[in-house]
């Protein structure tokens, strides 16, 4: 019995930066690169099935170049004996058509039983990946889970799906199943120092697209969700910036309530 | 030249408002061009809906029944991909929500199409389809196309585009969706709870706390803060994710939107598109964030960049 947890490194940028040469991203030097949010909920949702019964492997798999390994590592600190880096330079800008081929292989090389994903990573927020991936599996999905009754043998889960505005759904769904994930849904842990360390030790298999069976070619013939033609900088709203120390600009902003405390 | 499809949405009897606005964003796209826009009603009666979505600019609209009263992802999938394929359209437009969260990334892989989310313009560049979305909290703005696509899903972020007053007579149709294997099955839907506490939702003047706040403990005087104001107590999602304040204080798309907001003071707010989605109308917005390129500067009236707990130290000791 198996989970699979597709995990990713994404970029914060800086409070100032650049764009790349082409234009089409934001130059790597202004990037911050961290462990997505919503990972860490899936992958302890995972961990906790894990520990409540016997013979549950948890498997984090990243697509992602050399140093995404961090957030590999960073799982395995907190549980599970080894995991999966993915990569190729016909990688690069991948759009989620790409990255959902890749876990699908990724998925019939591991036969995992559960696939838990984040709802979204927040670098991009395309919000297609968990979703994509059941589709390309044949596999049935339930998206923005914040809980999952499930345990391993049962051919049946069922989940609460947060809607808009508070509503929750309760539905059941087959197994096995792609959830994507939603924050909320558990309290994650922090790594022990000794995880952190033990972590160092637990292997991670780097796969190339060739070992998927996969060429970047197979790739670019089917095409991605769609091509970057440029990003920029939104035009600045139009908000009057309050300057000064920190008593003007609180003397001003206690001015401002009560004008329009006042005007109201 | 392909139609544009636009596929309505419901829950619990009730359109789902963002309809209207997906399908003033199809009225937009087409612009002055002589392409079609249908509105599919997949719905266990879709006579329910139908006298709602025919507004200004819709040339048909599509009865879709399904035997199935709520949203389940593969009856819906299975529909739209058959409604595709018998009408080649060139967009396929929704709104950007949880329900389609859940199922439009798999009508896109499955039929090969392009697909961009959470898109907030859509344009023709000659005959080229051109969508905008944001990335990198809302940082930036990333413009996309989709060369060799024949047909694109667009999920269309809501509160963006206004519907039309107006309404029209279109041609109404019967399309006779396929049987799916349903793999899900809707249980119940559970309402928030309604806690002893105060709502949100009818409070005129909020402040705001998000995670700038950094930890439980400097909660409370953020919470006098607001008090000596005479405001309301509201907060951002990861506050309420760690128990901090009650859900129900939490403003946005899975929390409250505060309709009756007339001044919302946001602190340690970085300004996500789901915070916004419950507050971006509030007409008074004053934000306090140390980061100057936060996204919430963007909605704001008043903008202080600075750090939080000196500006309330600050207001404290003048009120
Ligand atoms: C389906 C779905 C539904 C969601 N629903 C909601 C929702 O209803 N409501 C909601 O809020 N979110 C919602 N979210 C989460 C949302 O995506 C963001 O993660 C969340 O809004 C971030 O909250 P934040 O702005 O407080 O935190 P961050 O984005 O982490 O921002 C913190 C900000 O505080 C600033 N800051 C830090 N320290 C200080 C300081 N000392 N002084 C001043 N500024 C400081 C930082 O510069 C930063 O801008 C939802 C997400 C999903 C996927």
């Amino acid at each position: 019995m198996k989970i699979l947890v597709p995990v990713k490194q994404i970029g914060v940028v800086d409070e100032d930066f650049e764009l790349r040469g082409d234009g089409k991203d934001v130059d790597p030097d202004f990037l911050n690169f961290e462990a997505n949010e919503w990972d860490d909920y899936s992958y302890e949702a995972a961990l906790q099935i894990m520990e409540a019964a016997d013979g549950v492997e948890v498997v984090p798999v990243t697509v992602g170049p050399d140093d995404a390994e961090d957030v590999l590592r960073r799982c395995l600190a907190k549980g599970g004996e080894r995991g999966i880096r993915v990569w190729d330079d016909a990688l690069e800008d991948a759009s989620p058509a790409a990255i959902v081929q890749v876990l699908a292989k990724v998925v019939e090389k591991e036969q995992p039983d559960m696939v838990f994903t984040g709802t979204l990573s927040s670098d991009r927020s395309y919000a297609q990946t968990g979703v994509g991936l059941a589709a390309a599996l044949g596999w049935p999905h339930a998206a923005v889970i914040t809980g999952i009754e499930w345990k391993p043998g049962d051919p049946k889960a069922t989940l609460l799906r947060e809607l808009e505005g508070g509503l929750v759904e309760q539905l059941s769904v087959n197994c096995p199943v792609v959830l994507t994930i939603q924050l909320g849904i558990n309290t994650p842990r922090y790594a022990s120092l000794r995880g952190v360390k033990q972590a160092k030790e637990k292997p991670v298999e780097d796969l190339s697209l060739a070992d998927l069976g996969l060429s970047g070619d197979d790739l670019a013939a089917a095409g991605g969700s769609f091509r970057v033609r440029r990003m920029y900088k939104p035009e600045t709203g139009q908000a009057e910036l309050i300057e000064g120390t920190p008593a003007e600009q609180a003397a001003r902003l206690v001015e401002i309530i009560n004008e329009l405390k006042g005007a109201a | 030249m392909g139609e544009i499809l636009v596929v309505a949405e419901h829950r619990q009897g009730q359109l789902n408002p963002a309809t209207l606005e997906t399908i003033a964003a199809a009225v937009n796209l087409k612009g002055g061009s002589d392409r079609k826009i249908a509105v599919a009603v997949l719905a266990e009666n879709p006579d329910d809906f139908v006298g709602q979505v025919g507004k200004a600019g819709v040339d048909e609209i599509v009865k879709v029944p399904v035997g199935v009263a709520s949203f389940q992802s593969d009856t819906y999938e299975a529909a739209v991909l058959a409604l595709a394929e018998a009408r080649k359209p060139s967009v396929i437009m929704l709104p950007h929500t949880v329900d389609t969260w859940g199922y439009a990334p798999a009508v896109a892989v499955r039929g090969g199409f392009g697909c961009a989310t959470d898109v907030f313009e859509a344009k023709y560049d000659g005959d080229e389809l051109v969508a905008v979305r944001a990335a990198y909290a809302e940082k930036l703005h990333m413009e996309v196309d989709f060369p060799g696509k024949d047909t694109v899903v667009l999920t269309v972020r809501t509160n963006v585009f206004k519907p039309s007053e107006d309404d029209a007579s279109p041609s109404v149709s019967d399309f006779a969706a396929p049987p799916a294997e349903a793999r899900t099955t809707h249980m119940k839907f559970i309402e928030p709870e309604q806690t002893g506490d105060v709502d949100i939702t009818q409070a005129e003047y909020m402040l705001s706390i998000g995670r700038g706040v950094g930890e439980e403990d400097n909660v409370e005087e953020f919470k006098e803060l607001a008090d000596t104001l005479g405001f309301t107590l509201g907060c951002s999602r990861p506050i309420a994710d760690n128990g901090w304040l009650p859900k129900s204080r939490q403003v946005g798309q899975s929390g409250k939107t505060v309709a009756k907001c007339k001044v919302y003071v946001a602190l340690g707010i970085s300004g996500s598109v789901q915070h916004m989605a419950g507050m971006k109308h509030v007409p008074n917005i004053i934000a306090v964030n140390k980061d100057a390129e936060a996204s919430i500067f963007t909605i704001a009236r008043y903008g202080i960049v600075g750090d939080m707990f000196e500006i309330a130290e600050e207001l404290r000791e003048q009120m």
